[in-house]
């Protein structure tokens, strides 16, 4: 493999990486956000 | 004794490549962070009152982040050292790798979420004290004790002892005696622990100019040194039987493992020419981590059996 293809599949790699974390943590807010409010996230005027 | 040292500048060589994954994973210091991660979630089941599994996890990401963060930012300042001990050479700045300025960066984008984080979703005394704890770890022993001081470790040593502190805080929002005697035992345990280790590696650090206590006081007052750190860590692991923390199978423990602390750290101080004084400052070394990990372990076992039972 050369220097070029290496270089390319880490940066692949790195990107992967960085969107799975920030996928986790989208999730992560999402979820949070649903336990420390509760049913009061339904409490707003229509 | 050894000139204390002021940061050179680190020869960063170019990365073409670019770090992989792992890499950056490295830059984190994952075993530190698990040790990390056992502790904190040890004071967060030792705290009183109950927190939300999902906070509870959240807490405990926040908290092994930060301890990552703060390995990347002591790498980036520690670079120069690094690429010259034996210990350090391969991790991913010295080797090319990374570049410092990926390292600084990582960090401090790690620092300010795991931080923020903490703060918004658990409690800011928890969030606090891990900003604390991250700032400790930079700028009191990375950056100023390090390499002025054979004291580094004695007080930078409270920054590996806050974790559980900040896993009993994110439980109560406070801090309290129990979790005093958490950080306590951690900081107690982290001289004899990193100075075994400077035994036997001794010329290594001497060779970059930080000033060790084997460096700068002799091995033999390290030894001294290190008998003294132990007797008063093997009691002091034991008051968590006396407080309502741990129950008969901990004080039983503490005690047999406080006393086998004890025993090579004397072996480490009565040996102390030829192959067999670096034979004994390994098995202290190794032994401390075993130690720690047990300590906790059975603290651990001990609440969880309890809250289980009642």
């Amino acid at each position: 493999m050369d220097a070029e293809e290496e270089r390319k599949r880490r940066q692949r790699d790195r990107s992967i990486a960085i969107a799975v974390v920030l996928g986790l943590m989208a999730i992560l807010f999402y979820v949070a956000t649903m336990v420390r409010l509760g049913g009061n996230v339904f409490n707003r005027p229509l | 004794m050894a000139e204390t040292l002021a940061k050179a500048e680190m020869p960063v060589a170019a990365a073409p490549l670019g770090g992989t994954v792992g890499d950056y994973l490295a830059l984190m210091k994952p075993r530190v962070m698990s040790l990390v991660v056992f502790t904190a979630l040890v004071g967060m089941i030792a705290a009183p009152g109950g927190l939300h599994p999902v906070l509870s996890a959240i807490a405990l990401i926040c908290i092994t982040v930060g301890a990552g963060a703060s390995g990347a930012l002591n790498m980036w300042w520690d670079a120069d050292i690094d690429a010259r001990m034996g210990r350090t050479a391969a991790r991913p700045i010295p080797r090319g790798q990374v570049t410092g300025d990926e390292a600084l960066t990582l960090g401090v984008i790690l620092s300010i979420f795991s931080v923020l984080t903490l703060g918004l979703l658990v409690n800011w005394v928890a969030g606090g004290l891990l900003a604390l704890t991250i700032a400790f770890y930079l700028f009191v022993y990375t950056m100023w004790l390090k390499r002025t001081t054979p004291h580094n470790i004695v007080i930078g040593g409270a920054a590996g002892a806050f974790p559980p502190m900040i896993g009993w805080a994110s439980v109560t929002g406070s801090v309290s005696l129990e979790s005093v005697v958490l950080f306590l035992i951690i900081f107690m345990w982290t001289p004899p622990h990193f100075w075994a280790l400077a035994l036997y590696r001794c010329r290594d650090y001497e060779r970059v100019g930080v000033p060790m206590l084997p460096v700068v006081a002799g091995k033999d007052e390290t030894r001294r040194q290190i008998l003294i750190y132990s007797a008063l860590l093997a009691p002091l692991a034991v008051v968590p039987a006396f407080i309502g923390l741990g129950g008969r199978v901990y004080l039983v423990a503490s005690v047999v493992l406080g006393a086998a602390f004890i025993a090579l750290a004397v072996d480490v101080w009565r040996v102390r020419d030829g192959r067999e004084a670096d034979a004994t400052a390994k098995r202290l070394f190794a032994f401390s981590i075993l130690y720690l990990f047990l300590i906790f372990a059975v603290l651990l076992a001990e609440l969880v059996w309890r809250a289980l039972v009642g």
